[in-house]
């Protein structure tokens, strides 16, 4: 079967700046995939890539698409949501209205409102909030926001950058545990990038480890979870 | 942020309740008003005890038809600085030029005046539309400078060329409302012209189509989205270069309604420099409403309406002549107190 989204070769520079050297890496339905790596391992580098948003070379597919050379609402039409680090909310919009932008590319009136309905029973301090502006909400609300904005779009794959950065630990388990449920639950294919290994490795199906701009290991969630050098680089034990 | 959790159910005590309906006092900018209306005592109660009530309300019945005008080209600008972050210098010229072409089809087409202002609204449309996608868009958004050079360029280019078209010397512009002798009301003792009322009526019926506009529809939520988070917008799909599209067009619309409209009072006559002076009484507006508030721009509108006609006539030494200077000052002095201006969202995000 192919994969949901696949990537040969991916390279990416910022100005003269090479900050990927070619990586490959799939993700296939239903799966989670974590990219794992150090601050400045090219983890945000390589999401940003997939939805254009730097310069790359290599090629790209979503259900056995080409993407690259499209803009990034293009992209994001064709089925990828992504969740950028830190605000992926819209701060100035209602909670409601954020959810509603999040379904911009659908035109099923009914099937939306049922939808937002639906994250609201997943998340019932949104729906508290459902009239209050974004920005107002605490981080941890506004990271659920911008996943269940994300997710309104009935996306082919959920792209998660660094969800746990700047959220208090205990934020950041209910988020992963949310997420984990998701996945479980909906079936929803995620590719997620992350600092936090631990948390990670907890819903992840495979891990790919990211040092330097290239794939320095890639396996399942297990098989990674027992490396001894992931075990001293990344667990911290 | 640890104890997030722990504050569920302390949200719901009297405190957290007090808290949110602060919350909610703020965001509808009740502070503004209150400073706003604070204001607008005191100076009142000066400028009545000055020559009485009977001349303040004629003066303020002047001023209200001037303040809207302001308040409707303040709402053109505050479109394009929520959506962009950049004031367009040329939003006047292009009301002005447009102003013309309205004047064009109904003077020497002979068009009936509302259907050519209409058509002048669309043609200024679909002109800044084109302006928005072959000048502004090429340029990286997030650098600001640059597009506000262009704008700048755009004003002397426009002023230039109904200079070089129409010439300087004045032209009556036919009043789209009813305007002969007898079209005047007398309330409470002041003359009120049917134009004027038109005036006011035809800014706020815009505003509140507008605001509809914005809050009700598709693509009013796809310019909100992109005002908010240019970045998120492109993630989730919105066509970000289109709906820029529509609020250059949207905003020159207003602008060229506006600009026919200071005319069908009959105070002023058609020229090409005529919307210099209003274009700076609307950044006054927009600024002191607060830059991206539409309420915010039509209150300041108003607001920079009388303060210019009261200080005119009742402060002897200021006359027409240091009106714009003082109105402006007395602006500043109260940017000094609300930097956001009276309407202006502070942005505060919780992390």
């Amino acid at each position: 079967m192919q994969p949901t989204l696949e990537v040969r070769g991916l390279k990416a520079s910022y100005g003269p700046i090479r900050a990927l050297h070619g990586i490959d890496f799939e993700v296939r339905q239903g799966e989670v995939v974590v990219i794992l790596g150090a601050n400045g391992a090219g983890k945000t580098t390589t999401i940003r890539a997939i939805c254009q948003m730097v310069t790359t070379e290599g090629s790209i597919k979503l259900d056995g698409r080409e993407i690259t050379n499209r803009s990034t609402s293009e992209i994001a039409r064709l089925g990828m949501a992504h969740v950028p680090q830190g605000r992926g909310t819209f701060p100035d919009l209602s909670v409601d209205d954020n959810l509603r932008v999040g379904a911009f590319i659908r035109k099923d009136k009914a099937g939306i409102a049922a939808d937002r309905d639906s994250w609201f029973e997943v998340f019932p301090r949104l729906a508290e909030r459902r009239a209050q502006l974004a920005g107002s909400l605490s981080g941890g609300e506004q990271q659920m926001l911008a996943v269940a904005r994300a997710l309104m779009s009935r996306p082919k794959v959920l792209l998660l950058d660094e969800p746990s950065l700047g959220l208090a630990p205990i934020i950041v388990q209910d988020l992963f545990k949310r997420l984990g449920a998701l996945n479980t639950e909906q079936g929803i294919t995620m590719l997620v990038v992350e600092q936090n290994a631990n948390l990670a490795f907890e819903i992840a199906d495979r891990a790919y480890v990211l040092e330097v701009g290239e794939i320095a290991l890639s396996g399942t969630a297990d098989q990674l979870r027992s490396d001894d050098a992931v075990r001293r680089a990344y667990l911290g034990y | 942020m640890g104890s997030a959790i722990a504050t569920v159910s302390r949200a719901r005590t009297r405190a957290g309740t007090r808290d949110r309906v602060r919350e909610r006092l703020e965001a509808i900018g009740v502070r503004g008003l209150v400073i706003t209306g604070g204001l607008v005592v005191v100076l009142s109660i000066i400028f009545i005890a000055m020559d009485g009530p009977g001349l303040f309300w004629k003066r303020f019945i002047d001023g209200l038809a001037n303040g809207f005008v302001y308040g409707a080209v303040a709402l053109a600008l505050v479109l394009i600085y929520k959506a962009t972050g950049i004031i367009n210098f040329a939003q006047g010229s292009m009301a002005m030029f447009f102003t013309f072409v309205a004047w064009v089809l109904a003077n020497e087409q002979g068009w009936p005046v509302w259907f050519a202002i209409v058509v002048a609204m669309a043609a200024s449309a679909v002109t800044a539309a084109a302006v928005e996608r072959v000048l502004i868009r090429p340029f990286d958004p997030s650098n600001h400078l640059p597009i506000t050079i262009v704008t700048i360029a755009l004003l002397s280019i426009i002023d230039g060329l109904a200079l070089y078209i129409w010439f300087a010397d004045q032209k009556g512009f036919p009043s789209p409302f009813p305007s002969k002798k007898g079209d005047v009301l007398t309330i409470f003792g002041a003359r009120v012209f049917y134009a004027q009322i038109g005036i006011w009526t035809t800014v706020l019926v815009t505003t509140f189509l507008l605001t509809v506009l914005l809050n009700r529809t598709r693509i009013g939520l796809a310019f909100r989205a992109v005002s908010s988070n240019l970045e998120s917008s492109r993630l989730v799909g919105v066509h970000v270069g289109r709906t820029l599209q529509f609020g250059w067009a949207l905003a020159a619309a207003i602008g060229t309604l506006a600009g026919c409209l200071f005319l069908s009072s009959g105070t002023t006559q058609l020229q090409p420099l005529f919307m210099s002076q209003i274009l700076v009484f609307a950044f006054a507006a927009a600024t002191i409403g607060g830059l991206d508030s539409l309420v915010g721009a039509l209150v300041g509108g108003i607001l920079v309406g009388q303060l210019q006609t009261m200080l005119g006539g009742y402060v002897r030494f200021i006359g027409s002549d240091l009106v714009l200077a003082v109105t402006l000052g007395l602006i500043i002095l109260v940017l000094l107190v609300r930097p956001n201006g009276l309407f202006g969202s502070k942005r505060v995000e919780r992390v």
